[in-house]
């Protein structure tokens, strides 16, 4: 039984650590609603941009010219894996089921006897990951010291990619971050990038348009498909900036109130001791009065 | 029947405006080009100009790039530097050209940056908020 002191002192310690994920959790809720803003309104950017190019694939009938960000190499031998994730922790299993589903995909990669490339993004990801896979890691990016992660930042990733991709150093490129669905869900999610993913059905090709270009159709391309690489990466950062503090937000809500439960717990503990030493004394006093 | 098409303009900050207008003019990268409905399906790029967008009320825009997808009478523009006319003033205005100016004063370009600068200037100037 711990003293009554050794309990005093833990209620009070465990009421400070409520507090400060009190804090965190309202100062997650706060980033939260302007992050899922910009997630949202940045959807139908990259929703159209990636449109754009799947009607673009479709017009295109002879696949040997096109260009190989689109079509890809025609072989499938090296992956490049680009895991964003956070840089801060403490947000649920925010960080840990990017990499889950990061890793599940490295094992199918390597048992498939691929070559396997990986550039993280964040800090907490790269923890996890160089773990096991720490010789795969050709790249790391932070943006620690960054409060919100512009365009430019997607772009510089994007143009490492495709400086890459440029000097044969990958066939496939896929992208894993969390989608944001809403507060309490955040689905991990891969996505690939390169070649561009060609998920529309066929049934749609009764209104196949062919297009009039202006330049010509390969200028347009050689512009567009680094564009939408970035815009890609960029809305996955949108999406993923918004599920960190959707997450950490639910997290922290949940210490807060285990953390009160706890508190409860100890109350009722530290009373009942109270009340234990209190008889005890009087038991004590009294024994002690009749024995005179 | 309506003789109007659909316009939006999108950037990655979410959409713009979303309107319907009798005829559109865009600054394509290889000249201004007017849209009216039943256009021929068109992709084509923008360089930095104006878009004029003819409805029931004009609205102008400065646009410095972007991507414009014309397919059944739905026109989309894609970019990440539209700004409304009325809202610039001659201050930011004066700004931009001089930034520009100075850019277009160092040599590491290419010709084409430095058309799509020069294009850029030319517009500024003649814009009158």
């Amino acid at each position: 039984m711990p003293s009554l002191d050794d309990l005093k002192k833990r209620i009070k310690s465990v009421k400070s650590t409520q507090k400060i994920t009190k804090a965190m959790k309202m100062v997650a809720a706060a980033k939260l609603r302007k992050a899922q803003e910009n997630a949202e309104r940045g959807r139908p950017y990259s929703q159209k941009m990636q449109n754009i190019i799947f009607n673009l694939t479709r017009s295109i009938n002879n696949t040997d010219n096109a260009p190989k960000l689109l079509v890809g190499t025609g072989k499938d031998k090296t992956y490049l894996c680009l895991v964003l994730t956070a840089d801060r922790g403490l947000c649920g299993g925010f960080n840990s089921n990017i990499c889950k589903l990061a890793k599940i995909n490295f094992k199918k990669i390597l048992g498939d006897n691929k070559n396997l490339k990986i550039i993280t993004v964040g800090t907490k990801g790269l923890d996890q990951i160089k773990r096991e896979y720490g010789k795969y890691i050709i790249k790391k990016f932070s943006f620690k010291d960054k409060k919100q992660i512009s365009f430019n930042e997607a772009d510089l990733i994007g143009n490492e990619i495709i400086n890459l991709f440029n000097q044969n150093e990958f066939d496939k490129c896929i992208l894993f971050y969390n989608n944001f669905k809403n507060v309490i869900t955040q689905i991990p999610q891969s996505h690939q990038i390169i070649p561009a993913e060609n998920k529309i059905s066929q049934s749609k090709d009764d209104q196949l348009n062919s297009y009039e270009f202006e330049p010509s159709e390969d200028e347009i391309l050689e512009d567009l498909l680094p564009k939408n690489i970035s815009t890609q990466i960029f809305k996955a950062f949108l999406e993923n900036a918004a599920s960190e503090q959707g997450s950490r937000m639910t997290a922290m809500d949940n210490a807060t109130r285990n953390a009160g439960d706890l508190v409860d717990k100890l109350t009722i503990n530290y009373n009942r001791s109270r009340q234990a030493s209190i008889t005890k004394e009087l038991i004590e006093i009294i024994s002690g009065a009749e024995s005179l | 029947m309506s003789d109007k098409v659909t316009i939006e303009i999108i950037s990655p900050n979410g959409s713009i405006i979303k309107t319907e207008a009798k005829e559109v003019t865009i600054p394509s990268y290889e000249g201004e080009m007017g849209i009216l409905k039943n256009h021929i399906p068109l992709i084509t790029f923008l360089r930095p100009g104006i878009i004029k967008i003819k409805g029931d009320s004009e609205k102008i825009f400065f646009v410095e790039e972007g991507t414009v997808e014309f397919v059944n009478n739905n026109l989309l523009i894609l970019t990440s530097s539209a700004k409304q006319i009325s809202d610039m003033n001659k201050n930011l205005l004066n700004n931009l050209i001089k930034e520009s100016e100075e850019k277009i004063q160092k040599d590491e370009m290419s010709d084409k940056e430095r058309y799509l600068l020069s294009y850029k200037i030319q517009t500024l100037k003649n814009i009158n908020p």
